[in-house]
């Protein structure tokens, strides 16, 4: 695949529609020569920037989409996941699990965690509406270490 | 775009000799899913001591599913009397269920056999 090539998805603000972006991100991390192990932190980062795009930035209103721009560079894959909340404020945290496991914080909350983890680089703007977004990017001279 | 959650319960004899429930999932498992997978777990009605969650014919997970297998820890915590254990994760989700945590308070196994011999 040609470096600076660049695809473009609009999500419905809907959940499951989070695989499609998971499905094209693994497409192209596939064609870079990305390793399947690689593709599968890729896929759930997505997949978890996706949801929390449906969620919480569009609030699952159906007249708002999530926008995915993916763009390859010779050594790594970018991708902004793009919606019309005011963005997050607070910086990913781990999870508690004994805090969660006695009922003392919600059980949910920890895609932030997964993004930032699963990916080189995770990145959260706040913008106007529509403007807001997180960054992740994969690069693929991370394969060997 | 999202894919029903399926839960087949069934027994199992452990390599100790005690039954096991085990909670068989496919499908989805996300936040939609919360109600069926709660719903079969609380099926048990806690008389199972051991509970094997088996995940082999899960095709998804995000965070919200892995919340719901950590309300069902919670709920089991609660009772104070019953194990879990999980099996048939891919290596992938083996390291997140590791990453959050889970594997503090469930042990995770390869496969049936491998959990079978654990209780």
């Amino acid at each position: 695949m040609k470096s600076g090539s660049s695809v473009e998805v609009r999500l419905p603000s809907e959940l499951g529609f989070e695989k499609v972006a998971m499905s094209t991100a693994a497409s192209m991390a596939t064609l870079m020569g990305f390793t399947e192990d690689r593709i599968e932190d890729l896929k759930t980062a997505v997949a978890e920037a996706c949801i929390n795009a449906i969620e919480h930035g569009n609030q699952l209103n159906s007249g708002l989409t999530v926008g995915v721009v993916l763009s390859t560079s010779d050594d790594r894959l970018e991708i902004k996941v793009i919606d019309d909340g005011a963005g997050v404020k607070t910086a990913p945290h781990a999870p508690d699990i004994d805090r969660k496991v006695h009922g003392e914080e919600d059980p949910r909350g920890m895609g932030m965690f997964l993004i930032q983890a699963l990916v080189d680089e995770a990145e959260w703007y706040k913008g106007p509406p529509g403007k807001s977004f997180v960054r992740l990017v994969i690069r693929l001279d991370k394969e060997n270490e | 775009m999202q894919t029903a959650t399926r839960v087949t319960v069934r027994t199992a004899t452990a390599a100790s000799g005690n039954t096991v429930a085990v909670l068989a999932f496919g499908g989805d498992i996300s936040s939609a899913s919360k109600d069926t997978v709660l719903g079969a777990y609380h099926g048990l009605n806690g008389a199972a001591s051991h509970v094997l969650l088996d995940f082999t014919g899960v095709d998804y997970i995000n965070s919200s599913g892995i919340a719901i297998v950590i309300q069902m820890l919670l709920e089991a915590g609660k009772a104070g009397t019953q194990t879990i254990g999980i099996f048939g994760l891919t290596p992938h989700f083996q390291k997140v269920f590791t990453m959050v945590g889970i594997n503090k308070y469930a042990a995770l196994h390869k496969d049936e056999a491998a959990a079978l011999a654990a209780v």
